[in-house]
């Protein structure tokens, strides 16, 4: 497996798991506060930042365990990053719509917000899976 | 879901008929992964034109003579 490759499995991991942590966080939350009155800007961010600095982590860990490897990206993984992006983007950008029309109808800030994160974690998850799909199957 | 290429190569006859040059040789020379080779050689990616002459410059044989595009009919 490349580097690339290592490296989106990571990405994929992170997408998934941070996600759960957080939506568990804001469910434990409920039992106290009604949904749409929690704080939930600082764990949001915590939660995209966490998913930020632990891929950091991750990449330098995958380095540091396969040097050789680390950092070489060709042709293959220019093409199937391009194609992951593009399929990621177009689910975004669909995507978007929900939460879009979440605002026109004034709908409290809370879900508009989770709703936009929402969209970006599926949006990463598409784009991951897409790309391990044209590692594995070829393309 | 995006099919496998229709080209299919001889590289792993000519790294053979090479001094049995291994995957990750090739792909040293090359400038590319060694899954990238691997890709190649299962017909699961279809390198660029660029560098399929690389690959007909490594082993000094014609392109042809390392791809060839199979019949849409089979």
């Amino acid at each position: 497996m490349s580097f690339e490759e290592k490296g989106i499995w990571l990405y994929l991991v992170m997408a998934i798991v941070l996600p759960i942590v957080y939506v568990l966080w804001i469910l434990g939350q409920t039992a106290s506060v009604p949904i749409v009155e929690i704080d939930y800007q600082v764990p949001l961010l915590l939660s995209i930042g966490a998913a930020i600095g632990l891929s950091i982590l991750g990449m330098i860990a995958i380095g540091i365990a396969s040097p050789d490897d680390a950092g070489k990206a060709d042709q293959r993984d220019k093409d199937i990053n391009r194609l992951g992006e593009y399929v990621g983007g177009l689910v975004l950008a669909f995507g978007m719509i929900a939460p879009f029309g979440l605002a026109m109808v004034e709908m409290p800030q809370f879900w508009i917000a989770n709703a936009m994160y929402a969209v970006f974690i599926v949006a990463a998850i598409c784009g991951a899976t897409v790309k391990l799909v044209l590692y594995r199957r070829g393309f | 879901m995006v099919k496998p290429t229709r080209v299919a190569n001889d590289i792993r006859k000519l790294r053979f008929a090479n001094g049995e040059m291994t995957q990750a040789d090739l792909a040293d020379r090359l400038g590319v992964t060694r899954q990238t080779v691997i890709a190649i050689e299962q017909g699961r990616y279809s390198p660029s034109l660029e560098m399929a002459f690389q690959i007909a410059q490594v082993f000094d044989v014609p392109l042809d003579e390392v791809f060839r595009y199979a019949d849409p009919q089979t």
